[in-house]
């Protein structure tokens, strides 16, 4: 049974070298500071319209700096 | 163009400058990544390897402990001392305090300020050309993008191009061949900089140069050394790669109708398109220098060796890619390497890949048909940095 708005995306800061391509594919979702790294928006809950792109950030990211977790 | 013997075997005897890689080297790739992945040659002092899968590249970008940048360019002979142009040849701890001041300059926000002048930038590039049903789309269109747009960034001569373009040839194509085209365009590089610092005093100044001399960490100025040599790496690095990306995403779609007329039709494809053509015509290979010895891929690496770090072969490995070899403009997962991995992702990213966006629009708008006048007499560009420095297209059908 699909769960909706029950996703949460966040960007491990460790990780993320700033190329941008989450806020490029879903600027609903991330927000990038002054330095071009990125971090998930408010809590980082995803729409259930927006969990196709979720899915698509976490899957470009070259540094594999994108968690997709399902709230328990 | 070197006079060494031809290259017979690429797994024990590569040779990057190698007419055969210049021209195509995917073929040689694809071989290599199922013969010999982790492929070696003498031509280079201190001997090179060259990995040609993702996993391989992926490990040593990451791998800062082993692998150190203060070598970025594989040549024949060493540079000695390394000239350093922080912070593409810094590794920890320096390469974070050299990074961080340059990198608001070129986050989204900055770069989306760029947009509207580089848009106008292309048209007026066209419309030298247009009425006359043909021009050479690597130098008349795109060598001039990036080098108009980091000319203004830096507070430099628009008009200098010429000079920039022969320094980065000498720097990272001759020199290869011949360290000292590299040790004199260097020397005039900095003597260039030196004049720019001087033009401007104490004068306050929006641009990147003067950005730089004003900036104090712990109080201090930057050296002098080390402001020339981020000015030098700064000028390099946001030229010849993005005019290659450039010239190799318009010779693809030259050559691919399918692909030509549906990126005309079909702007929204864009997006997941410059990724897909930065992915399939990475133009940047960069080196690093074996510190400590370590095993990669089952070779024991010794320290003094040297690894060309092919973004462009890992970004065509099946294993990471399915249809590696195919250009899918609307690929969805698209985890490409062109902009490095790791601490030394390319600062000017988002730079290039509006440049090379905007390019792409403002020409299909105009010119959406167009093909090559003669394919084999395409120029490719050798070593670090890959992408056609001659290509004679002719509008229309």
């Amino acid at each position: 049974m699909k769960t909706t708005g029950k996703w949460k995306v966040s960007v491990q800061a460790d990780r993320c070298q700033g190329h941008n391509r989450c806020y490029a594919i879903a600027p609903e979702l991330f927000e990038v500071d002054e330095l071009g790294n990125s971090k998930a928006r408010g809590d980082g809950t995803v729409a259930v319209a927006l969990e196709d792109k979720a899915r698509l950030a976490v899957k470009n990211c070259p540094e594999h700096a994108i968690r997709l977790t399902q709230e328990p | 163009m070197s006079s060494k013997p031809p290259v017979k075997d690429w797994a024990t005897d590569f040779d990057h400058t190698d007419p055969r890689w210049v021209n195509d080297p995917y073929p040689i790739w694809d071989q290599l990544r199922e013969r010999c992945p982790m492929a070696h040659s003498e031509r280079f002092e201190g001997g090179a390897y060259f990995p040609s899968r993702y996993a391989e590249v992926r490990e040593i970008s990451y791998d800062t402990e082993h692998f150190s940048s203060r070598r970025v360019i594989v040549r024949e002979k060493k540079i000695n001392p390394p000239m350093p142009s922080p912070p593409i040849t810094s590794g920890p701890p320096e390469h974070r305090p050299a990074r961080m001041p340059l990198l608001p300059a070129f986050n989204p926000k900055a770069i989306e300020r760029l947009t509207p002048g580089t848009r106008e930038l292309c048209n007026r590039l066209i419309d030298r050309f247009i009425a006359d049903g043909r021009c050479d789309a690597a130098t008349d269109y795109a060598q001039h993008i990036p080098t108009r747009v980091i000319a203004h960034m830096l507070g430099v001569d628009e008009n200098d191009g010429d000079r920039f373009r022969t320094w980065i040839k000498m720097a990272l194509e001759e020199g290869i061949h011949d360290v000292s085209r590299t040790v004199q365009a260097i020397g005039e590089m900095s003597a260039y900089f030196k004049a720019e610092l001087a033009r401007r005093g104490n004068a306050n100044g929006e641009d990147l140069i003067s950005f730089m001399r004003d900036l104090r960490q712990d109080g201090q100025p930057i050296p002098e050394d080390r402001l020339i040599g981020t000015l030098r790496l700064l000028l390099i690095a946001g030229i010849d790669t993005t005019w290659s990306a450039i010239g190799a995403s318009l010779w693809h779609l030259a050559t691919h109708d399918e692909d030509r007329r549906r990126l005309a039709a079909e702007p929204a494809l864009m997006d997941t398109a410059v990724e897909e053509l930065l992915r399939a015509y990475a133009p940047v290979t960069m080196a690093r220098e074996v510190v400590k010895e370590v095993n990669i891929g089952g070779r024991q690496m010794k320290p003094g060796s040297m690894v060309l770090l092919s973004f462009p072969a890992a970004n065509r490995d099946p294993s990471m890619f399915p249809d590696a070899g195919k250009v899918l403009l609307d690929r969805q997962e698209n985890r490409h390497a062109a902009f490095g991995l790791g601490i030394h992702r390319c600062i000017g990213s988002n730079l290039a890949r509006m440049e090379l966006r905007v390019a792409l629009e403002e020409w299909l708008k105009r010119i959406p048909e167009f093909r090559l006048e003669i394919p084999a007499a395409v120029k490719w560009s050798e070593g670090t940095v890959r992408g056609p420095r001659q290509m004679a297209v002719l509008f229309g059908r």
